[in-house]
């Protein structure tokens, strides 16, 4: 049933999620699909500036190996799925959610996530759900599995109001599987080879159906592993449509040797920004996740920050929750929020049909960020380049460039290159800006193996935006600056506190005036390539 | 003889999950077997349990003292290749 509705309103295509309006992916939800995850900041692009979400750690064991994953990798300094600091008991993932949510009341969604398999947990997760759902009953709960257990789950799942789902699947063929996994345990024995590849798939897919035969909302994980399943990912994303899952988020591989991953030691190298890029568009009708942070299993906060460490055990002992009234204040600024989101859409949709009235036209494309429109919209003087580009029109067979942008928030280009943790990728043609994905910087990883300060972060920062022609940030010092143009990336200050997308239009009308945008990248800095 | 965790045991709890005797606790920085309860899963299945899903090569012994599950058993990385990366500083 669900099945079928999804089917039906979801195949607008994914190729619009962030381009072409303003709408992101979930406004192409059925409704009553939409309202379910309309407060999750991992399912809706525009809800991520709104909401937060955290995960508890409680769950360490696992029942497969992954070629992308090190069980032996615990670092405080860096940001990755199945990498945390602290392991909680039940009882203390319990305190620190109250904690948490007591404190940033905009925090809807607990998720376990690891470090291993949720479900190769069941007593600890499910322990921590029960509690949960009885002490702090509005938050929404999430799990995510590699599906193994996932069948044997489903009904226990559901006893405590877990509606979302997220399964990871990278292959559907046994003969690809087995070269990701190199081992499951399964039936108290350790199986390898196709044959567990088999069984870890049949099982996922069994898991995925019984989840969408009783009403469960579930987004598949794949990770983009170049040579391996990238062009299997189009199949995966096919079948797990027709079976009913809402979204598909696609990530790339990380890929670093000194994590110790197979995949890492052995040389398996990332994919490019496009590479990740055209196979999201390839996946065709499939709804796309493209704001994945691919974020810690004790992430806590936004998409993009973690405030964990304001939350440790010693911290949180010290406090004293009152729930009762901790949720009363979560429900007075969650509805203080809805109503600055409800304002912010009929603006823009008003601004939108003052647009289509003026010329027929929709000058760029917002990617959600709503108050981004607003601004850009309302305020004549930035707007003046996009201006020129929308009255003059650039030819439509101009080729599209990739710029970085560094952005602390409010869809505004306002921090510091140096101070920037990640940047934003945009993908910029005669069409408009769209979002393509996040880059962490080198900054980000702290930790004593291949880290230090900032200069000597600078050239893997500068290595991670290969593929952007420009980066624009508030300010940029000397040394970066020559670096960046020693490398072929331009760096720009002058959109200084500007809203993003019409400086980045404002940027390709001067590339294409200046005639950059005859010469393609490769010739011009040789780097569209691949790092091995 | 008994089973026994190393020192490059991981804390993962897996192990201690599939113990059909509960011979296995969280130790002070490791977990730990403890030897008068194993029962090398003899008559409860074929094949010692722990051994069976632990994810780190080394990590458990068998009763004769010899890992489990060796280098490169379980990651299929090469002893050597993790060996040079070793002596490039990098892992």
């Amino acid at each position: 049933m669900l099945d079928g509705t999804i089917k039906a309103e979801a195949s607008a295509g994914c190729t619009q999620v962030s381009c072409g309006s303003s709408k992101d992916h979930v406004d192409q939800l059925p409704d009553a699909i939409r309202d379910r995850v309309k407060n999750h900041p991992c399912y809706s692009e525009e809800a991520h500036h709104h909401y937060a979400r955290m995960h508890v750690a409680v769950a360490p064991a696992c029942n497969i190996q992954c070629n992308y994953c090190n069980r032996k990798y615990d670092c405080a300094n860096e940001s990755r799925p199945g990498v945390v600091s602290e392991l909680l008991t039940p009882e203390q993932a319990v305190r620190k959610t109250l904690a948490v949510a007591a404190s940033i009341p905009q925090m809807t969604v607990l998720g376990v996530a690891g470090p291993g398999d949720p479900l190769a947990n069941p007593a600890r997760t499910f322990e921590t759900f029960r509690m949960l759902s009885e002490q702090a009953p509005d938050i929404k709960l999430c799990v995510s599995t590699n599906g193994l257990s996932l069948p044997d789950c489903v009904d226990e799942l559901m006893q405590y109001n877990v509606d979302h789902v997220t399964i990871t699947i990278n292959a559907v063929d046994p003969e690809i599987g087995a070269q990701i996994y190199p081992w499951i345990y399964w039936n108290n024995r350790r199986m390898r080879g196709v044959k567990a590849a088999k069984i870890l798939i049949e099982r996922q897919q069994k898991g995925l159906e019984m989840l969408i035969e009783r009403g469960v909302l579930v987004k598949v994980n794949s990770v983009l592993i170049p040579g391996v399943n990238d062009e299997h990912l189009k199949e995966v994303s096919r079948v797990i449509k027709a079976k009913g899952a809402f979204l598909h988020n696609v990530m790339p591989l990380i890929t670093e040797p000194e994590h110790g991953t197979y995949y890492g030691v052995m040389g398996q190298r990332a994919p490019t920004q496009q590479e990740l890029t055209t196979l999201q568009d390839a996946c065709g009708d499939m709804n796309m996740m493209r704001h994945c942070r691919q974020c810690r299993a004790d992430a806590v906060g936004l998409l993009g920050e973690d405030r964990g460490e304001e939350f440790t055990l010693a911290k949180i002992d010290a406090l004293d929750v009152d729930y009762a009234a901790a949720m009363e204040t979560r429900a007075r600024v969650q509805a203080d929020i809805e109503a600055k989101r409800a304002q912010q859409k009929v603006h823009v949709e008003t601004l939108k049909e003052q647009m289509k009235a003026a010329n027929g036209k929709t000058l760029f494309t917002v990617n959600g960020l709503t108050l981004q429109h607003k601004t850009s919209l309302s305020q004549p003087a930035p707007m003046v380049a996009a201006g020129r580009t929308e009255e003059t029109g650039l030819p439509a067979g101009l080729r599209s460039v990739q710029m970085a942008v560094a952005s602390n928030g409010q869809g505004l280009i306002n921090q510091h290159f140096g101070s920037a943790r990640e940047f934003m990728i945009y993908e910029v043609s005669p069409r408009g800006a769209r979002l393509i994905g996040h880059r962490k910087t080198a900054q980000y990883c702290t930790g004593p193996v291949n880290c230090g300060d900032g200069d000597a972060a600078l050239p893997e920062t500068i290595d991670m935006l290969r593929g952007c022609e420009v980066v624009l940030c508030s300010k940029v010092g000397f040394k970066p600056w020559d670096q960046l143009e020693a490398a072929g990336i331009i760096p720009n200050g002058e959109h200084a506190d500007k809203p993003i997308v019409p400086a980045l239009m404002a940027v390709y009308a001067e590339l294409h005036a200046s005639g950059a945008l005859d010469r393609n990248l490769s010739a011009r800095s040789g780097q569209q390539t691949a790092s091995a | 003889m008994s089973y026994e965790i190393t020192s490059l045991c991981v804390n993962c709890h897996a192990c201690m999950d599939v113990c059909p005797s509960d011979a296995i606790n969280a130790g002070a920085r490791t977990f730990v077997i403890a030897a008068s309860d194993c029962t090398q899963c003899e008559g409860d299945y074929a094949v010692a349990q722990c051994a069976s899903i632990c994810p780190v090569e080394g990590a458990i012994l068998n009763e004769f003292g010899e890992a489990a599950n060796p280098p490169g058993s379980l990651t299929g990385i090469p002893p050597q290749r993790i060996a040079e990366l070793v002596a490039q500083g990098i892992l």
